[in-house]
């Protein structure tokens, strides 16, 4: 309970053993009284059993899905078990529980709220291909949410009932379709989007990739999913 | 001749595999028909490639034989759309029985449990909430 309210966070996990067990220790002891469901999509280490140790309600999926697999069924829970308002958190740790009050305070107000990493908070940098990628991201669904979104491709989000309705029917599970596609079917559809700038940590466990090469494919790929959710009906 | 004879047959193989497979329901009947269809097509064709070239005429192809090798292309790409359609159709389905599947497993989970827990401490049983 927060607020009165019935919470619940939805953390998508894919072999995170190593950081599952912290990340889920750490959000039950800053939120008490806070539901956590960690998603095992496919797994192939024990995620779910460390998931469940430490407390957490666990879905395993059968097979990998990909994260809109694991997203939509982390919806289809929250709203098949009536909860108010659910957040995602990524399971390697770099989502800050403590910044969720802050994303949930304006759940009343906004459908989804994502906790942005470059909006002055935090010391979060990318450079080239990466950073156009994401630059062009953003100028394109800060205008069609009618808000600033500086980091559209946030696994950090609060989504309120209404949003809750929508993601439990409808979340893509393609490339990027669980950050950028999202954003433009929610928005497009006149759901009331907002952010809030949160300091990234960093991962508890794996490296991000950094390579030139994947930037551009990150670049290009962005670019044909953007547009394909534009076109899209 | 010798040419007549190598297509000839080879519609005829076709035909047999198609009919084979339909009479096994190896296949399902709205793709057996598709490719019967083409083969009722193709047999006479291999038998008489020279059917076409009226067509091909009217068209400006050269002849039939290039019509059908243009016409069987166009074919076998629209097959492969359909079945990359089918597909996905198909990993939609395969997707929301996985999610379903597993928020049962979940309910499953959480059910027995709760019922372990009861069975260990009876008199707690109001203690015990979803929400605990």
């Amino acid at each position: 309970m927060v607020n009165g309210k019935r919470l619940l966070i939805i953390i998508p996990a894919l072999n995170e053993a190593a950081s599952i067990g912290d990340v889920v220790g750490e959000i039950r002891g800053e939120l008490p009284g806070v539901d956590v469901l960690v998603v095992d999509d496919g797994s192939t280490d024990h995620t779910a059993a460390v998931a469940a140790a430490a407390g957490a309600r666990v879905a395993r999926l059968p097979y990998n899905l990909g994260v809109g697999g694991a997203m939509r069924l982390g919806y289809r829970y929250a709203h098949d078990h009536d909860y108010d308002l659910a957040v995602q958190v990524d399971a390697d740790g770099q989502h800050d529980p403590r910044y969720v009050p802050k994303l949930v305070d304006l759940l009343d107000d906004y459908d989804l709220v994502i906790g942005a990493r470059f909006a002055g908070e935090g010391e979060y940098t990318v450079r080239g291909p990466r950073r156009w990628a994401m630059g062009m991201l953003s100028v394109v669904l800060s205008g069609l949410a009618g808000a600033t979104l500086t980091d559209t491709t946030s696994g950090f989000r609060a989504a309120n009932r209404r949003m809750i309705d929508m993601f439990a029917r409808w979340y893509p599970v393609e490339y990027l379709g669980d950050t950028v596609e999202t954003l433009v079917h929610a928005a497009r559809r006149g759901y009331r989007i907002q952010q809030v700038p949160v300091a990234m940590r960093r991962r508890m466990a794996g490296t991000p990739s950094h390579s030139p090469a994947k930037a551009m494919i990150y670049l290009g790929r962005a670019l044909a999913v953007l547009t394909l959710a534009l076109i899209r009906r | 001749m010798k040419l007549t004879l190598v297509t000839g047959l080879t519609g005829l193989v076709l035909l047999a595999t198609i009919v084979e497979l339909l009479r096994r329901r190896q296949l399902r009947e709205k793709y057996g028909m598709l490719w019967l269809g083409l083969l009722f097509v193709v047999i006479p064709l291999s038998l008489f490639p020279r059917l076409l070239d009226g067509v091909a005429d009217l068209l400006g192809v050269a002849s039939g034989v290039s019509l059908v090798l243009f016409l069987g292309i166009v074919f076998l790409l629209l097959v492969c759309i359909h079945l990359s359609w089918e597909v996905s159709a198909l990993e939609e389905e395969t997707r929301t029985l996985a999610e379903e599947f597993a928020l049962l497993r979940a309910e499953v989970e959480a059910d027995r449990m709760e019922r372990a827990e009861w069975a260990r401490h009876p008199d707690r049983t109001e203690m015990v909430s979803r929400d605990g």
